[in-house]
C-alpha cells in the first residue's frame, strides 16, 4: 500500500480545535470534582446511606392518604388562588409604566430613566417570591397580603422584561403613521403601540399567572397564607397523610391552571 | 348626497381581542365579580400593617447601608454552598438529561423508549423545587446534599424537555444523509444530531445554571443548604443589614452569572 502524502484523511476537527476542546471539558471537570469534594465536606454519609429506609418509612406514613382532610382544604385553595391572581394584578400594573420607561424607543430618557427601570427589573427578578415573602411576613405580619405582595413584587421584573422586549420589537413604520397624523406621545402610545404589543401583554400576563399560581402554593411555608400554610403544620406535626393530600391538591391546581394558561395563549397570540 | 352623509360617521377603534361583544362583556363582568369576591374575602389587619412600615423603612435602610462584616462567616458558609451546589447540579443534570433527551426524542427512539422518558420529564417537571427539597431534606438529612439531589432532579426535567424538543426540531436532511452513508445509530447521534444540538445544549445548560443558583437560594429555607438559610437566620433575627448585605450579593451573582451566560451563548451560536 503507498499512500500519497497529499491526500489528507477527513477529521471531524482540526487538531487545534481537539485540543481546545479538551482542555474546556478539562477545566470543567477538574472545577466540578473541586465544587463537589468542598459541597460534601459536613456530609453526613451515614444519613445519606439510611435514605433508602427513610424514604420507605415516610412512603409508608404518606399511604393511604387521609381524604377526610380534602373538607379543609377548600378555604386554603381559594385563599391561594387570590394571592396568584391578586398578586398577579398589582404585578402587572406595576410593570406596564416600568415596560414603558425601560423599552428603548419609548423611555423618556435613555441615561437616567431607563437604568432605573431595568434596576427595578432586576431587582425584582433576582430574588424569589419565597424571598419576598420571607421579608413581608416580617415587616407587614403573617397572612394573605403578605403573600400577594410578595407575588406581585416578584411580577413586576418578569412581566415588564419581557413586555419592554415586545415594546421593543414592534413596527416602527405604524408608530410613524400615527405620528404623521399629528399624535401626541399618548396617542402615539395608544394607537400605534398599544394594538401591537396587546397580544403579547395577555399572553406574557397568563404566563405569569400560571407561575405564580405554582408559586403561590408554597408561599404559606413561611406564613404568607394558602395551602402552603396548612402544609407547614401538617409537616411540624409529621402527619405524612395529610402531606400527601395536600401535594394532590397542589398538583391538580398545577394542572388545571397550566391548561387554562396554555389555552388562553393560544386565543390570544 | 350620499357621500355626506357617510362622511359624518366617526370612526371608531375596533377592539383588538373579543371581537363578540358578548363575550367581552361576560368575560368583564365574571371578573368584576371574581375581584369583589377575592378583595373581600382577603382579612388585612390594617393595624398590624402600620405598625410593619417602621421595621420596613428600616429594611430600606439596612438594605441601603448592608452590613457584610458581622455575619460574614456565616454568608460565606451559605454562599460557598450554594455555588457549589449550583455548579455540581446542573454538571449532573445535564449528564442525565442528555439520555433522557434523546430517549424523548420522537425521532431517534422507539415509541416505548419514548413513553418512559417522557413520563420521567413530566415527574420531574410536575412539583416544585421546594417541595422535592422537603422531601429529600426528610430523606437525607439537612445540608448541601439534599440541596443537590433537588437542583439536580429539577433540572432533568427542564433539561430534557428542552433538548428532545430540539432534537425534533433537527433538519431531518442531515440525519437521513449521515444515515445513507451507512451510519450506525450512535453515529447518527454523533455525527449529525449533536453538530446540531450542541450550541443550544450549550445554551440552555447555561440558562439551568442561572436558574439553580437562584434556587439554590431558596432551598436553604426548608433546610437544603445554602445562603438561602443565612438569610432565613438573618430577618427572623430582624437583622436588616445583614439581610440587605446577602440580597446584594444574591443581586450581584444572578447578574454576573446572566451576563456571562448570555455572552457565551452569543459566542456559541
Amino acid at each position: 500500500m503507498i499512500t500519497n502524502a497529499n491526500t489528507q484523511t477527513w477529521q471531524f476537527r482540526t487538531p487545534k480545535q481537539y485540543m481546545l476542546r479538551w482542555a474546556g471539558w478539562f477545566w470543567l471537570v477538574a472545577l466540578t470534582v473541586f465544587c463537589w469534594n468542598l459541597m460534601t465536606e459536613d456530609t453526613i454519609w451515614a444519613f445519606v446511606a439510611d435514605a433508602p429506609r427513610q424514604a420507605s418509612d415516610i412512603g409508608g406514613r404518606m399511604l393511604p392518604p387521609r381524604w377526610g382532610y380534602l373538607n379543609e382544604l377548600w378555604q386554603p385553595l381559594w385563599d391561594t388562588l387570590n394571592i396568584a391572581t391578586l398578586g398577579t394584578l398589582i404585578g402587572v400594573i406595576i410593570a406596564i409604566p416600568v415596560a414603558f420607561l425601560a423599552a428603548e424607543n419609548t423611555t423618556p430618557s435613555r441615561h437616567f430613566v431607563r437604568p432605573l427601570a431595568l434596576l427595578i427589573i432586576v431587582t425584582s427578578r433576582s430574588i424569589n417570591s419565597l424571598i419576598w415573602a420571607l421579608l413581608l411576613v416580617a415587616i407587614i405580619g403573617p397572612g394573605l397580603l403578605a403573600g400577594i405582595v410578595a407575588i406581585g413584587l416578584r411580577s413586576i421584573g418578569f412581566v415588564a422584561k419581557l413586555l419592554y422586549e415586545a415594546i421593543e420589537e414592534i413596527d416602527e413604520s405604524q408608530v410613524e403613521a400615527v405620528r404623521a397624523t399629528g399624535a401626541s406621545g399618548t396617542q402615539v402610545i395608544d394607537y400605534a403601540i398599544i394594538p401591537q404589543v396587546l397580544p403579547a401583554f395577555w399572553g406574557i400576563s397568563v404566563f405569569r399567572w400560571d407561575i405564580n399560581i405554582r408559586e403561590s402554593t408554597i408561599l404559606g411555608l413561611v406564613g404568607a397564607g394558602g395551602l402552603g400554610l396548612q402544609l407547614q403544620s401538617s409537616l411540624s406535626t409529621l402527619a405524612w397523610n395529610q402531606v400527601t393530600v395536600i401535594f394532590l391538591v397542589i398538583l391538580a391546581t398545577v394542572v388545571v391552571s397550566e391548561w387554562v394558561s396554555a389555552k388562553v395563549r393560544q386565543a390570544v397570540l | 348626497m350620499t357621500g355626506a352623509i357617510t362622511s359624518l360617521r366617526t370612526w371608531k377603534r375596533p377592539p383588538v381581542l373579543l371581537k363578540d361583544p358578548r363575550w367581552r362583556w361576560t368575560i368583564l363582568l365574571g371578573s368584576a365579580i371574581y375581584l369583589v369576591l377575592a378583595i373581600s374575602s382577603v382579612e388585612v389587619n390594617w393595624f398590624r400593617v402600620y405598625e410593619g412600615l417602621e421595621r420596613g423603612w428600616k429594611f430600606i435602610q439596612g438594605f441601603l447601608s448592608p452590613d457584610f462584616n458581622s455575619r460574614w462567616r456565616d454568608i460565606q458558609a451559605g454562599l460557598i454552598e450554594s455555588l457549589t451546589m449550583t455548579l455540581t447540579s446542573t454538571v449532573a443534570g445535564v449528564l442525565i438529561s442528555v439520555p433522557i433527551g434523546l430517549g424523548a426524542a420522537r425521532n431517534l427512539a422507539p415509541l416505548p423508549m419514548y413513553t418512559i422518558c417522557r413520563s420521567i420529564i413530566t415527574l420531574s417537571r410536575s412539583f416544585q423545587e421546594i417541595i422535592i427539597a422537603i422531601l429529600l431534606v426528610a430523606m437525607f438529612g439537612f445540608g448541601p446534599f439534599a440541596g443537590f439531589l433537588t437542583l439536580t432532579f429539577a433540572s432533568i426535567g427542564f433539561l430534557s424537555k428542552l433538548l428532545a424538543e430540539d432534537i425534533e426540531d433537527c433538519d431531518s436532511a442531515q440525519i437521513e444523509a449521515i444515515r445513507a452513508t451507512g451510519a450506525d445509530w450512535w453515529q447518527v447521534v454523533n455525527y449529525a444530531v449533536q453538530s446540531q444540538v450542541m450550541p443550544r445544549l450549550i445554551g440552555l445548560s447555561l440558562y439551568r445554571l442561572d436558574i439553580n443558583f437562584r434556587e439554590s437560594s431558596v432551598i436553604g429555607i426548608v433546610g437544603a443548604g445554602g445562603v438561602g438559610a443565612t438569610l432565613n437566620t438573618a430577618i427572623d433575627r430582624y437583622e436588616y443589614d445583614s439581610a440587605g448585605a446577602i440580597l446584594i450579593i444574591i443581586i450581584a451573582i444572578v447578574l454576573v452569572v446572566e451576563y456571562s451566560s448570555s455572552y457565551i451563548r452569543r459566542w456559541v451560536q
